[in-house]
């Protein structure tokens, strides 16, 4: 087995239930408001994923944010790499920068299509996909070269993670590319976000025998409006009617701050209880929690996922 | 076929006006089938533009430099009149056209790809001209023309039920189409395989054999 780099990893293997969050770096300089975040985030995670120009629009760099929360916050980044916007050097280059800067976990992705960006006539690059990106880390990691077999000086310490969709239709394409990408190396896998158990179980199933340890994603939502956009606008995702009918209900509060207390303790319920289902009937490694400014939800999920456990041994 | 469009007339009459004199050339082969630089289209051209024109010919390809040559000869003492050309055909022709003429090429399509034709104003591109097909691994689907993002290890996370987020969710998704072909020819395997990165270098193409 190759060496543990990186918390992550090292946490899976000895057997941790581990949640990683994630922060999502704007169309700015400021990046005190991201490092303050990722403090925060980092009391509940083991390290926290930096989006690479989410929907394709072009903000700040995911490899600088990712440097700046592991040095100014302490908390370890899993640096997304989108295929989008660079080519086999450049991918390769930043890879070379990260391992120096003590980046130790990458989540490669081919990355949303620039049309559905803000600069929609930018060239789609494409030149490796996710797949061939799993390539690259390995070769330079296990051999000490880059994909064309040039020799790399010093060591490259990263791990290199791939994404996967529970929500796909087709499942079996989605675990059929899953399977390649397993066969070549990935070492860990996050899903997109889910709220359906049966969808989650479905592709827990499918892909436990790969031997890859997978983070299950889910994504807390704030307020209805913020579930019922992302069940309009993120397409293949199906939220249960269950859960936007407590939202829904939430709603009918009369003060702000009752209706957020009442919406965090849905959310701690919901995901709580759809984790430690999860992990009573699959084998799952921990869970990604996403979330739109929602850092405090994370703590109070994995706290719920954790007394379920406690109560249900005794 | 290679599948063009035509400019409009408008910004055709705007690149048009330093000119006296124009002479049209349009093609027999694809701007024929495409109904964009056919017998037809290139008349119409010629009546809008009027006392413009110096003349005009529809040359069988005019890709083709021989063709192009012979088919423009008996137009000479029109051409040379000319003080530009406007083509109707593909860049490939119109380049042809500026090669063997010198004149000024005014294009009036865009080419748009290399497609299949179902009917007129059904069009679909199917070839990128990569340089390495690779079609009898992919169920007879090209990843480069038909994943809008030319993986080779798809397909990504965009697809819905089959349907591409580009353009949306109107397209077919390239690699649930291999996977469906592939899984009817028995031949799942090869969707399974591993495509390493591709040479996609691509430099000027051209063949000169001696």
């Amino acid at each position: 087995m190759r060496e543990a780099f990186s918390r992550l990893i090292s946490e899976i293997r000895a057997g941790k239930f581990v949640y990683t969050g994630e922060i999502s770096p704007g169309k700015t300089t400021r990046i005190e408001t991201l490092v303050e975040y990722a403090k925060a985030l980092g009391r509940h995670v083991v390290a926290c994923n930096v989006t690479d120009n989410p929907r394709a629009r072009a903000n700040m760099g995911s490899l600088a944010a990712s440097i700046a929360i592991q040095e100014r916050a302490g908390v370890e980044a899993i640096c997304q790499m989108t295929a989008r916007d660079r080519n086999r050097l450049a991918i390769t280059s930043d890879l070379l920068g990260a391992s120096a800067l003590g980046i130790r976990n990458v989540l490669v992705m081919s990355g949303d299509h620039p049309s559905l960006g803000d600069n929609p006539s930018a060239m789609p690059v494409y030149d490796l996909d996710s797949a061939q990106m799993v390539e690259l880390v390995r070769r330079m990691v296990d051999d000490g070269t880059d994909l064309a077999g040039n020799r790399i000086e010093g060591e490259v310490r990263i791990h290199v993670g791939v994404t996967g969709n529970p929500n796909a239709d087709p499942l079996e394409v989605e675990i059929a590319k899953l399977e390649r990408k397993a066969r070549l190396g990935a070492e860990f896998v996050q899903t997109q976000a889910v709220f359906d158990i049966e969808a989650a179980e479905g592709f827990l199933e499918a892909a436990g025998g790969f031997g890859i340890p997978i983070l299950i994603g889910i994504l807390p939502c704030k307020s209805l409006r913020i579930a019922e956009q992302i069940a309009k606008n993120v397409p293949g995702i199906r939220i249960p009617e269950e859960y936007l009918e407590r939202l829904r209900a939430a709603e009918g509060l009369p003060d702000q701050a009752s209706r957020e207390e009442r919406v965090d303790i849905i959310n701690e319920e919901y995901f709580s209880g759809m984790i430690a289902e999860l992990r009573r009937t699959s084998r799952l490694a921990g869970a990604h929690i996403m979330g739109v400014a929602y850092g405090r939800i994370v703590g109070r999920i994995s706290g719920g996922v954790e007394r379920k456990e406690i109560s249900r041994a005794w | 076929m290679i599948i063009t469009k035509k400019k409009t007339f408008e910004t055709i009459n705007e690149s048009l006006k330093p000119f006296r004199k124009v002479f049209i050339v349009g093609c027999g082969t694809c701007s024929t089938v495409c109904q964009t630089g056919g017998e037809a289209q290139v008349k119409e051209l010629a009546e809008r533009i009027g006392g413009k024109c110096a003349g005009y010919t529809v040359v069988e390809s005019p890709c083709d430099m021989r063709v192009l040559r012979r088919d423009l000869a008996p137009r000479r003492a029109e051409v040379d009149s000319a003080d530009a050309i406007v083509t109707l055909c593909c860049g490939a022709g119109a380049q042809s056209t500026a090669d063997l003429t010198g004149k000024v090429v005014v294009p009036g399509l865009d080419t748009l790809f290399i497609g299949k034709i179902e009917r007129i104003g059904s069009f679909y591109e199917r070839c990128r001209a990569c340089t390495d097909c690779i079609i009898l691994e992919t169920g007879g689907i090209c990843p480069y023309s038909r994943c809008a993002k030319g993986l080779l290890n798809g397909p990504c996370g965009g697809q819905v039920q089959g349907k591409c987020e580009v353009g949306g969710y109107q397209r077919d998704c390239a690699w649930v189409l291999a996977y469906n072909a592939l899984k009817r020819q028995g031949r799942i395997e090869d969707f399974k395989k591993y495509r390493p990165p591709a040479d996609r270098s691509r430099k000027p193409q051209e063949i000169v054999t001696r």
